[in-house]
């Protein structure tokens, strides 16, 4: 049956090479290779479910009294979007599930970007050749942040009009071309033309999804044509890949994990309760809650809008630079610009330009892994300083107080951050030790009376750099080696 | 050592088989459940339960047989080379041929980059349909002198509707409410507390000020007020944006007091009407909504 299938497709297309190919492919195992993946697969489901709420939701502002299921808004004037993802939640069956499942999904997605960003950039894995790749993944991370907003602010309800509030106020804010920038987005002034939220459902579901699929599909087809980079270890090399082929093991296991995926998200859909958009009823310009808090990935963004003083820059009558654009655009586009740069600036710095395969482990690059801590304690702060209002109604603690703090911490911690983990770096790096896995070492005698110089710490697992061995994960040293 | 690094074990894993077989078999239980569920009682927790629970079955099924059940291996792929300078050279030169015997190469490329460009041009003009041109419209606001203020269902306000201690949304009457320069923020303060400009003594009629509801710094509604509640020690009167926490001074005229704002609330001039309603005594002397390039501020005449 399985011969007769792939005569049938080699007769016509010729794809047996490939296909064998395709089942030997080599997937080296570490945990962290499956952060992509995690991201891939929630994507799937992103896609799964987004097709589902497509067909109830309508793009409209048109206004309507609500009649329906949710008695608290009987009654209510709101727009025929809200409308449709009430119903959407109350009146067609399942479709709760599949909308907040949609919901949890999107921000799983951008956490396992955000964290397969960490360990490509910790571990040196955007170098040459990979670096091609790299710029492909940022920009994903660039298109899924964008994605999630769009998508919660098509539903129209109070929530995602303060967001697009502060959207259309970012947009004005850019320095000369803002306003008429703005102007086009929206089809008018802030709230914009009745075909806003057509054009906002047309790029959440058709031109950004796409733009993703393709970049995937090029991020996959590099990664295939490139081979996975490794962690070194015995018999690793940068000429080889060691690991478990596609067939029967890895294929298996990968599925396994696609739907580990889907079964997290679908019992987070059904089990925890995200964006109840019935409780913030529907928008009004003139109307806004307190306790604000958007989707995680846009934290960052609402803190360095909260801590940016009230700067602006004029030049006679006009307003060159609003306060808006520091914290709104400027902070993004830095964030965006440093992530882009990275790898040139590592190249100058270093001036290594050899094509790299095997990974390195944070310690073993102390500049990097410093670089990198640093500026993400800086963007930390920022989305840490997102949520200050919050803070101070939990706790008490005085708002300005709070926002005074970040604003002058913000500036500091990275430097000390860049010190400490440059030297903890270092230090690893020396002594070989691993502060995860437990202590390796033992210790000898302590000689009598305080002599210091008879502490003596006998690391008996030291390793020397070559041989590093016993990285879970990795195959067990073959016999007789 | 490559071909040491290879290894295939054959396992034996009688007791995974059985695990996984009935791993399969809940996940159809599970999936059943869902179908009978969705039909009788269409409930979001048991549902998500239900099907969270077969893909649950399902994925550990899967990694157990593939760590357990099938052929564990360890195989070493060489990579391809990447860089083949021959081939490099061979590309740049059939590029190259195809342009062979071009006299005029330069009037050509120029020409070609410049029909490029238009072509791109003309292309990418349509998109100006989008949006009006911004012109003055973010300068229009529905105010002008006598219109009054009405609250949400349209009833208009008298100045004692006002009280002291709580704000009020009002709206322009007759005027669409999502407008961004029609609502305002209606506070009422003791009339010894206010210390309006000069210039804007008349503006608050028997204390009664309001101002733009839409705050200067991200376009959020302004909906919070803090009234000091016991006056020797609380801070004063301040209306607040619940989106980053710009604060401003209703008794000076909406003064910044804390927060991101690049501007001063704008403050809508009121007056009291013949027939004893809270009307505007002209509009805003300013722009209002977020500010931008052209965002008018500190009008001439008005200036504190």
């Amino acid at each position: 049956m399985i011969a007769r299938a792939v005569r049938y497709l080699d007769e016509r297309v010729g794809t047996s090479p490939a296909i064998k190919k395709a089942l030997r492919y080599v997937f080296p195992d570490h945990w962290s290779f499956l952060l992509g993946e995690i991201a891939l697969y929630a994507f799937v489901v992103l896609v799964g479910t987004g097709v589902f709420l497509t067909f109830w939701y309508e793009p409209s502002t048109a206004h309507v009294t609500y009649h329906g299921q949710y008695e608290p808004l009987q009654g209510l004037s709101m727009s025929k979007a809200y409308e449709s993802v009430v119903d959407i939640s109350f009146a067609v069956p399942a479709g709760l599930l599949i909308r907040q499942t949609h919901h949890w999904a999107a921000d799983v997605f951008v956490v396992a970007i955000v964290l397969h960003l960490v360990r490509v950039f910790f571990t040196g894995a955007f170098r040459k050749p990979r670096d091609v790749n790299y710029y492909v993944g940022v920009t994903m991370l660039a298109l899924a942040v964008l994605e999630g907003y769009l998508g919660y602010s098509m539903v129209d309800d109070l929530l995602s009009g303060m967001g697009l509030a502060i959207g259309y106020s970012v947009a004005m804010s850019l320095p000369v071309v803002g306003g008429p920038l703005a102007f086009l987005l929206w089809g008018g002034e802030y709230p914009g033309a009745s075909s806003f939220l057509t054009r906002l459902l047309v790029v959440h579901v058709l031109i950004i999804p796409v733009a993703l699929g393709l970049l995937i599909a090029v991020h996959l087809a590099t990664i295939v044509r490139q081979h996975h980079s490794q962690f070194p270890g015995p018999g690793r090399t940068e000429r080889n890949t060691v690991g478990t082929p596609l067939w029967p093991g890895y294929a298996l296991r990968s599925i396994g994990l696609l739907l580990a995926v889907a079964s997290v998200l679908v019992l987070l859909g059904g089990l925890i309760q995200i964006n109840p958009i019935w409780e913030w009823g529907p928008y009004a310009t003139f109307q806004s809650t307190n306790g604000a808090q958007p989707d995680w990935y846009l934290g960052w963004l609402i803190g360095a809008l909260r801590l940016m003083p009230p700067w602006e820059l004029h030049f006679g009558d006009v307003t060159l630079i609003p306060a808006t654009f520091w914290g709104g655009a400027l902070f993004p586009l830095a964030v965006f610009a440093f992530l882009y740069s990275w790898p040139a600036l590592e190249r100058r710095l270093t001036g290594d330009r050899r094509r790299h395969d095997l990974l390195e482990r944070p310690r073993d690059n102390p500049v990097r892994t410093a670089v990198g801590a640093a500026f993400a304690t800086w963007v930390f702060v920022a989305f840490v300083a997102g949520s200050t209002d919050r803070v101070f109604v939990q706790l008490g603690i005085a708002y300005t107080g709070q926002v005074w703090f970040w604003r002058v911490f913000g500036w500091i911690a990275p430097f000390a951050i860049f010190w400490l983990v440059k030297r903890v770096c270092e230090e690893l790096k020396r002594t070989e030790a691993h502060p995860l896995r437990g202590w390796s070492g033992a210790i000898a005698e302590l000689g009598r009376g305080g002599d210091s110089a008879g502490y003596t710490a006998v690391e008996q697992s030291r390793e020397s750099p070559g041989s590093r061995v016993g990285r879970r994960g990795d195959p067990p040293p073959p016999p007789g080696a | 050592m490559t071909e040491d690094e290879s290894r295939r074990v054959v396992a034996e894993g009688r007791r995974a088989e059985a695990l996984v077989s009935a791993l399969l078999v809940l996940a159809s239980l599970c999936a059943a459940a869902f179908v009978v569920l969705y039909v009788v009682h269409d409930d979001t927790q048991l549902l998500g339960l239900a099907l969270g629970l077969t893909f649950a079955c399902l994925a550990v099924a899967a990694i157990v047989a593939g760590k357990r059940i099938v052929p564990q291996e360890t195989a070493v792929e060489e990579r391809d080379r990447l860089l083949r300078p021959q081939e490099v050279e061979e590309v740049d030169a059939i590029v190259r041929e195809g342009g062979e015997g071009i006299s005029r190469r330069k009037l050509l490329t120029s020409a070609a980059v410049a029909a490029g460009l238009s072509a791109g041009a003309a292309l990418v003009v349509p998109a100006a349909s989008l949006g009006p041109s911004i012109g003055d419209r973010v300068r229009e606001t529905p105010w002008s002198t006598g219109r009054r203020l009405v609250d949400r269902q349209g009833r208009r306000y008298r100045p004692d509707d006002i009280e002291i201690g709580t704000f009020y949304t009002a709206l322009a009457e007759g005027a669409n409410p999502n407008d961004l320069g029609s609502s305002l923020v209606v506070v009422r303060l003791p009339e010894e507390q206010i210390h309006l400009p000069a210039d804007r003594r008349t503006w608050a009629p028997q204390g009664i000020l309001a101002f733009s509801k839409i705050c200067p710094h991200a376009g959020c509604a302004i909906s919070l007020y803090r009234y000091p509640l016991y006056q020797p020690t609380s801070e004063r009167p301040a209306l607040t944006c619940p989106c980053h926490y710009s604060t401003f001074d209703p008794a000076t005229g909406g003064k910044l007091l804390f927060g991101p704002a690049g501007r001063a609330l704008p403050q809508l001039p009121l007056m009291v009407d013949r027939d004893g309603y809270l009307a505007a005594r002209r509009d805003f002397p300013e722009g209002i909504g977020p500010s931008w390039l052209r965002i008018e501020r500190n009008p001439p005449g008005e200036s504190q």
